[in-house]
């Protein structure tokens, strides 16, 4: 089997699905953790901790799902038609809650009084866990097989709501949940809050274990409500990656125990890219029931033009993230080296 | 889709589509800000860098914050639509989306930059040192104009669709640039482009006229008056030109949709240019003709031939009144913006200072709002008056729409959110400027307590 061009798109739309899921989840999860934070008083530093650590790279990352949305519908056009149609109203929610949470963000930021931040903030927050938790039970749908190809040929309802869409959903709120407190961990130490770097870690152990039992009861699910997804996950090439992510995930939490914030970062990305990848390995090449990766793909032409325009984009942006992320995980100057303007 | 038995209802047809016009016309006026503010914006820095003038340097920094919440509400509408269209339009996007994907996958690594640099630019504000600053903000600049370029690429392809071969209603080949680059984009991207810079332009500078006509007439409404007010301005004779090319280039490849602009029936040689009026019975009544306008206007000849809508069966025509009076309408304002442009000049060379009258202030005010308007108005020519096709002259929008049932609710509860979105951005636009009042004279000690983020 060699490989095509329809391969290569798909390994880098997985590629941004990745990211997305990784940093883009994170700032959901952060959000969920503004949500759970307490009280105004209580809850500042927190949100204080959330706000400056997603600032500055949210939109970034949100940009990732702008990314896979064209490449679907660039490089497997009938699947982006098939999913958008039967999917309609999970998507249309999750699009909604987008809105929501970057527009509350921005407008929290920008208020003063403390009303308006609460108001904003809330609604950043709310739509943080409600976000996730559609875009979770669109995959799950996809995963289980219950969108087939053509326009809304699936039940508008069943095809995400159902054991394993649920399970898919939760799951990913958790996940987001995970990655942000241990990202945060790691925040709160840099800026040399102890305390908060205690709090984090403890929500960390604390979603990690709740993720960990999801997965765990998701692949229960699974076996019930779509056997075919069960055996795609437990065998073949998708088995390494899945162990990859159990393996990781448990050392994660060992490596959280041990406070070592950083390597966590590294484990914890592992235990989720590993579930992805290990969804992505085991559908492979059935990207929907009776429709192959083959038959859904753009002309030979579209792809490689889109290739390599992505490729040359990739030049100017490796470097613009790298510094992206760099200038804002070191600290901050002392105030009084600051230059005056 | 050949098995597709899902049949659409007339109330989900026309929700999807007030869906589609509703978060379209929304995005568009942030995204003109999206693409030209920052150039504004950098003007602004850079004269205040130069000659340490306090009232540029704290102009910039307002300027950043208020960009900083655009930026962020450009974002999330403009995700909204990439989302819609699958949802709204999957029969296009199934087949034909491989055709625009080129120049959507382009538009995503500008997005990218423009997110990275934003970030940068915004949050390290007072970390950088000022000139590198500045040059971290001109990627913002060119990924905002370029990513402006590319999504109009692909509703030029939209109206001309070229560079593919399809057999049974399977797209069978492919040339993505000779698609994208198709023969609407030289004229709506421009038009597109230059009309950015007006609404951006116009619109601030209305913020300082309306603190004018309040009292405030110190330098720093002044000069924040000015610049903005001066790149629009330039713009505008431009623009005008550009739009007279456009129409030619409507005349040619989409004359249907030009006798609607124009409300021409029958085609005919040496026809007239309507002005107003109303469209009734296959009929242009009520209107003010200028004899062999149109034909001049549209070939520079008064006995051209210009096709009538008769040229098409009536299920073909697009909705004349719509398309007359948005066409009537931007070609309206486009001429009273151009006469506040030359006012503005003529008073400026004899005396080196903006006209006296409180009347001059209350124009400029609705300059800005007039030329979103106008914006909104040209998109309404170039969108319905391509109707009743999604891809003109290859695929019906009928045919495109989402066929599952109750899309209307989508688009009630898509429009609440969208209210509620409106309401919050004015609200918070009009604090930013509240919460932390301009001082008369302000002093270096405002410029660096002010907060960027
Ligand atoms: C500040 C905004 C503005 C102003 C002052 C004008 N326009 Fe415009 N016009 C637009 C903003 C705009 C727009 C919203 O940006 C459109 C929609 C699509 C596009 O590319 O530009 C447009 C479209 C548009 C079209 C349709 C193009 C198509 O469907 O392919 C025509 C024929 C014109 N314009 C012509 C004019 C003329 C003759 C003007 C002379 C006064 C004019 N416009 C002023
Ligand atoms: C941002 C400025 C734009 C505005 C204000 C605008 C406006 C509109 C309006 C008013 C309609 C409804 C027409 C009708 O049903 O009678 C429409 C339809 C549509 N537009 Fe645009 N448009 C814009 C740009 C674009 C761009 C850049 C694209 C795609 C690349 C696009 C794609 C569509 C599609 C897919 C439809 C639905 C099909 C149809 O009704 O024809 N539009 N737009
Ligand atoms: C003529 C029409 C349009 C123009 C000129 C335009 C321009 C822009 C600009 C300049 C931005 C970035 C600035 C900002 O966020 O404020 C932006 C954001 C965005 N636009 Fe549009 N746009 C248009 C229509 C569309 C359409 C039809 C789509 C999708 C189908 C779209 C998708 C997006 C997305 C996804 C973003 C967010 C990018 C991010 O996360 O940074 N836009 N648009």
């Amino acid at each position: 089997m060699s490989l095509t061009l329809a391969d290569v798109l798909m390994a880098v739309l997985w590629i941004g699905l990745t990211a997305y899921v990784l940093l883009g989840g994170a700032d959901f999860g952060g959000g969920v953790w503004d949500l759970l934070a307490g009280g105004a008083a209580r809850g500042r530093r927190q949100r204080a901790l959330v706000e400056h650590s997603i600032g500055p790279v949210w939109e970034t990352n949100h940009v990732w799902l702008i990314l896979v949305i064209v490449l679907m519908w660039t490089g497997i056009p009938p699947v982006f038609a098939a999913v958008t149609s039967t999917l309609y109203i999970p998507l249309t929610l999750a699009a909604l809650g987008i809105i929501a949470r970057g527009a509350g963000f921005a407008f929290r930021k920008a208020s003063t009084e403390v009303w308006r931040q609460r108001l904003f903030g809330a609604t950043f927050a709310f739509s943080s866990l409600v976000t996730p938790f559609f875009l979770g039970t669109a995959a799950g749908g996809i995963a289980s097989g219950r969108v087939p190809p053509g326009l809304a040929r699936g039940d508008l309802v069943a095809s995400w709501l159902n054991p394993t869409s649920v399970v898919t959903g939760l799951l990913a709120v958790a996940t987001a949940a995970y990655l942000a407190a241990v990202y945060l961990t790691r925040d709160a130490e840099r800026a040399g809050d102890q305390d908060l770097a205690g709090l984090f870690r403890h929500r960390a152990l604390l979603a990690g274990l709740v993720t960990g039992a999801l997965a765990v009861a998701g692949l229960l699910v699974l076996r019930a409500d779509s056997p075919g997804l069960f055996r795609e996950l437990t065998s073949g090439w998708a088995l390494p990656f899945v162990v990859l992510s159990a393996v990781a995930g448990v050392a994660s939490l060992v490596l959280l125990w041990r406070r070592s914030y950083l390597a966590v970062r590294v484990t914890a990305a592992l235990a989720v890219a590993g579930l992805l990848w290990g969804w992505g390995a085991g559908q492979y090449p059935m990207l929907l029931p009776g429709l192959p990766l083959r038959t859904a793909a753009a002309t030979d032409a579209v792809l490689a033009a889109t290739l390599a325009a992505l490729a040359l984009g990739a030049l100017l942006l490796a470097p613009s993230l790298w510094w992206l992320y760099t200038t804002f995980q070191r600290p901050h100057p002392p105030p009084e080296k600051r230059p005056e303007h | 889709m050949a098995t597709g038995t899902l049949a659409v209802t007339a109330t989900d047809l026309w929700a999807a589509r007030m869906q589609m016009s509703l978060s379209l016309g929304w995005h568009i006026v942030i995204a003109c800000f999206g693409a030209a503010m920052p150039a504004i914006m950098l003007i602004a820095e850079w004269r205040g860098h130069r000659t340490g003038d306090v009232a540029y340097r704290l102009l910039a920094r307002r300027w950043g914050r208020a960009m900083g919440v655009l930026f962020a509400v450009g974002a999330v509408s403009g995700t909204i639509l990439s989302f819609e269209m699958g949802l709204l339009w999957p029969g296009m996007m199934g087949t034909y989306g491989q055709v625009i994907g080129l120049p959507f996958a382009m538009e995503g690594v500008a997005f990218f930059i423009e997110a990275i640099f934003l970030g940068v630019y915004l949050y390290a504000w007072d970390r950088m040192p000022p000139v590198p600053h500045m040059l971290a903000g001109i990627p913002i600049v060119l990924s905002g104009v370029i990513s402006a370029f590319f999504v109009v690429t692909a509703n030029g392809w939209m109206q001309q669709p070229v560079g593919f071969t399809q057999e049974g209603g399977r797209v069978t080949q492919v040339s993505p640039l000779r698609a994208m680059f198709n023969p609407a984009v030289p004229t709506l991207t421009i038009h597109m482009i230059l009309a950015a810079f007006m609404v951006a332009g116009f619109a601030m500078a209305s913020v300082y006229a309306v603190a004018m006509l309040r009292g405030r007439r110190d330098r720093y409404h002044k000069v924040g008056f000015l610049l903005p007010f001066t790149v629009a301005a330039l713009v505008t004779p431009v623009q005008i030109g550009v739009g007279d090319w456009a129409a030619h280039a409507v005349a040619s490849n989409q004359p249907v949709k030009l006798a609607a602009m124009e409300g021409v029936y029958r085609t005919d040689r040496g026809v007239p240019l309507h002005l107003g009026g109303l469209y009734i019975d296959d009929e242009m009544r009520y209107a003010l003709n200028l004899p062999y306008g149109l034909s001049l206007l549209a070939h520079w000849d008064p006995n051209a031939e210009i096709v009538g809508l008769d040229s098409v069966p009536p299920g073909d025509r697009p909705p004349v009144n719509v398309v007359h009076w948005a066409f009537q309408i931007m070609v309206a304002i486009g001429f009273a913006l151009l006469a506040l442009a030359a006012w503005t000049a003529v008073t400026w060379r004899r005396r080196r200072d903006l006209p006296g009258t409180r009347w001059y202030l209350r124009a400029a005010a609705v300059a800005g709002p007039a030329a979103a308007l106008a914006v909104e108005a040209g998109w309404i020519v170039t969108e319905v008056g391509r109707q009743p096709w999604i891809v003109y002259r290859v695929l019906r929008v009928r045919d495109a729409v989402n066929p599952a049932p109750g899309l209307v609710w989508g688009f009630v509860l898509v429009a609440l959110v969208y209210l509620v979105l409106t309401v919050g951005t004015v609200y918070v636009m009009r604090r930013l400027s509240r919460d932390v009042p301009v001082p008369i004279a302000p002093q270096e000690a405002d410029v660096s307590g002010y907060k960027v983020i």
